[in-house]
């Protein structure tokens, strides 16, 4: 593997370009001939982090299939905003059945799909958060379990956004929904709960399990793209800030992902049969403030009265995933606007 | 093929025959019986291509059955009871989204108190749900009603409930003449889906629908069922022409054509009925019988043809809703509104209670000799149910009153609670 010295343009971003990209490393959506599996004109919010996670996601796994990509829906915004009767934003094969039961819905499809020997056919199951670690959580352990051929990805949104902001099994400690709210010593969601899906997904031995945010879609991308060369089941969890539950300005949706990684509150990884096989290191490892500022649902944190010790607290869980999965890179310490190497 | 066997075996061999494609069961009694044999087929690769999934939960179950259906393949279930209340979710979905799964119901009561025995409950609580639901009187006709099942289901893009009674059919070994399977090939053509899920002609099925237009597809449910109307006889006729058996249709009548007073219910206590009301009849009544086959879609006009004539109906069933009284006597009162005709509600074998021919006998007697009020529990202990009234009156902590009724029972007399 050669190197060759590359300018990061996205200065303070890190993040490379296509056109300094070959043309086989460039993004599936740089492609004119893309599939637009979700196309234009739904109903999605403005700076939607899921719409962006998903039209990646699925146009990429289109291209690692050859276009041969079936999808099934959990209930939710995603599904919602996707297809208000009598419109469909979906030039795929897609199905929406239930909220909790779109793991197993897919099984399903992919039982079908083996009787009928079409094994070039692929199948994507996706759900919101809610739909993945709380109400589908019985339904996905069983499909991992069985080992059924299936990528499951969820858009962690880390709350149930759709019905107006409440909190999920992915909701941040602190973070404030309408079912945690700001009032009493406590303001916000509890600490010491919550489920950490991948690691669920893992503890399953499925061949595949990774994270990824939507600041990184190139990553995201290759990580979909990773996940279709694998047959049985597979896990992708992909952090989608959303602005109106988040209360982030919704020009910030990438800054806010990528803060999401780089503080080490998501750390994003790689792993095969259970075993870790690569993280994606902090460039620049930053404290949780800068990610917490940007959200208003941590406003209460900081104003008039705030409360250091459960900002320290959040910076504690993100030194925790930092050590838990090797973040720091040891090897860059690049200052913004630096020269720096990528493998190529 | 005439075979001395298990109704749950003559179902699974019968399901076996029609060739399904993905079989998906959660276990749950008394149900088990007919998955483990149609598991056991597919093992064996008798079946392939088949796949059996062995899910973790009965909402599971529903949900693979529609992913399956969906895309094309003849999809197939079991249940009962708690489990039919689990999926529930699922199986109005799947009537919803007009996908053709067969699912065999082994009629069960549902808990608390919780039971294993038969009754019709666990059919009465998805009655609304867009499913057909047919029951089963003999081993013979639930086999038979699965092979007519999936012909309806798939002809007419809406799921079929084959009900037929836990334990009392399930666990019964009688004697049943099992379908060749040429006949079923000829019978049941392959599934060709309405909507599928292919890559090559992309489909959004499952959107989103408002206002504008979701009682619109609600009512094309509807006619679907009514189309079932027409479908089911014709396709029970066609069944009886080629096997000689009346196995399904709508309803079955049995020495009712002159009868005055007409005993209406489902499942296997028809067979019970028959032989009190031939006792009653050589003690001079003019008594008859009317089974419903198909409770869903309800065939009123037939019911009303059929018990027209009579003074009074007597509707037996085993469910009931709480709070108001019996469930098919209401439909049965719709379908014969506008006549003079008396209905007398019955509920019986709740919770698996033999529904003995003695009990019957006297339940007619007294029905013609005007002693039987507009709704009548059938051997109904009121010595226990007093008590447990008096102390829930002058106790407030009286405790759980099953356990009460039990207590007072002396020894657990209707089964043991596990």
């Amino acid at each position: 593997m050669t190197r060759r010295p590359i300018h990061f343009y996205q200065v303070g971003s890190f993040a490379v370009g296509n056109r300094l990209l070959s043309d086989g490393e460039r993004t599936v959506q740089s492609d004119a001939a893309r599939t637009n599996s979700i196309d234009s004109g739904h109903r999605a919010c403005q700076g939607c982090g899921e719409a962006l996670g998903a039209r990646y996601a699925l146009d990429a796994a289109m291209r690692a299939t050859g276009n041969r990509v079936v999808a099934v829906n959990a209930t939710g915004c995603l599904e919602v905003f996707s297809t208000p009767y009598p419109e469909t934003s979906w030039r795929i094969p897609w199905l929406h059945s239930l909220f909790g039961n779109a793991p197993a819905v897919a099984t399903g499809v992919a039982a079908a799909l083996r009787v009928k020997g079409r094994d070039d056919v692929r199948v994507v199951s996706q759900a919101g958060d809610g739909g993945t670690v709380d109400i589908g959580f019985g339904a996905l352990s069983g499909m991992f379990e069985r080992n059924d051929d299936v990528l499951f990805i969820c858009y962690d949104n880390e709350g149930y956004m759709n019905t107006g902001v409440q909190r999920s099994a992915a909701t941040p400690p602190a973070a404030r929904t309408a079912t945690t709210e700001v009032v009493g010593p406590h303001p916000g969601n509890a600490f010491g709960q919550g489920k950490d899906l991948p690691r669920i997904a893992m503890a399953h031995d499925v061949a595949y399990v990774a994270t990824a945010t939507v600041a990184d879609l190139h990553d995201l991308e290759a990580k979909v793209e990773r996940a279709m060369q694998f047959r049985g089941a597979r896990y992708l969890h992909i952090l989608v800030p959303c602005p109106l539950g988040w209360g982030s300005d919704s020009s910030e949706t990438i800054h806010v992902a990528r803060l999401a990684k780089e503080t080490g509150l998501f750390p994003v990884f790689e792993a095969e049969y259970g075993v870790v096989t690569s993280v994606s290191k902090i460039r620049r490892v930053t404290p949780v403030e800068e990610y917490l500022k940007l959200q208003r649902r941590f406003a209460h944190l900081f104003g008039k009265n705030p409360r250091p010790d459960i900002v320290t607290h959040l910076q504690e869980i993100a030194n925790r995933n930092i050590e838990r999965y090797g973040l720091r890179d040891e090897e860059v310490v690049a200052p913004r606007h630096a020269r720096t190497e990528v493998e190529v | 093929m005439l075979a001395q066997i298990e109704g749950s075996r003559a179902v699974a061999e019968t399901v076996a025959l029609c060739r399904p494609e993905v079989v998906c069961a959660y276990p749950i009694s008394p149900q088990t019986h007919i998955i483990e044999a149609v598991g056991v087929m597919v093992k064996e690769g008798r079946l392939a291509p088949c796949e059996f999934i062995n899910v973790e939960s009965e909402f599971a179950a529903m949900s693979v059955a529609i992913g399956a259906s969906a895309t094309g393949a003849r999809a197939y279930t079991a249940t009962a009871s708690q489990g039919l209340l689990y999926m529930i979710e699922a199986v109005y979905n799947a009537a919803g989204l007009g996908l053709p799964i067969v699912m065999t119901l082994a009629n069960r009561a549902i808990g608390a108190p919780i039971n294993i025995w038969n009754d019709h409950s666990d059919a009465m609580a998805v009655r609304d749900s867009g499913w057909i639901q047919l029951f089963a009187e003999t081993n013979q006709e639930a086999a038979d009603l699965h092979v007519q099942a999936f012909r309806l289901a798939e002809e007419l893009s809406v799921p079929v409930m084959v009900c037929m009674d836990g334990f009392i059919l399930t666990h019964a070994f009688e004697g049943v003449d099992l379908l060749e399977q040429s006949f079923v090939d000829s019978f049941l053509a392959p599934y060709d889906p309405r909507q599928v899920l292919d890559v090559d002609h992309p489909v959004s099925i499952g959107a989103m629908v408002g206002p504008e237009a979701f009682e619109e597809v609600r009512y094309l449910a509807h006619l679907r069922q009514l189309e079932a109307l027409e479908r089911i006889p014709a396709i029970a006729a066609e069944f009886t022409a080629a096997t000689g058996r009346h196995s399904g249709g709508l309803i079955h009548s049995y020495r009712a054509e002159d009868a005055t007073t007409i005993v209406v219910a489902m499942g296997s206590v028809l067979g019970t009925i028959k032989d009190a009301v031939d006792i009653r009849r050589e003690a001079g009544e003019s008594i008859g019988v009317v089974g419903i086959t198909s409770f869903r879609p309800f065939p009123s006009a037939q019911v009303r043809e059929a018990l027209g004539h009579a003074s009074q109906v007597v509707v037996i069933e085993k469910a009931f809703s709480i709070g108001h009284g019996g469930i098919l006597a209401t439909d049965v009162a719709m379908a014969l509104r506008g006549s003079d005709c008396v209905i007398r509600e019955v509920v019986a074998g709740l919770g698996g209670r033999p529904i003995t021919r003695q009990s019957l006998e006297r339940l007619f007697y007294r029905v013609e000799q005007g002693e039987v009020e507009s709704l009548l529990f059938l051997d109904l202990d009121v010595d226990v149910v007093n008590r447990e009234v008096e102390r829930m009156r002058s106790t407030r902590h009286s405790g759980p009153s099953a356990e009460n009724v039990l207590r007072d029972l002396g020894e657990p007399r209707v089964g043991q609670v596990s």
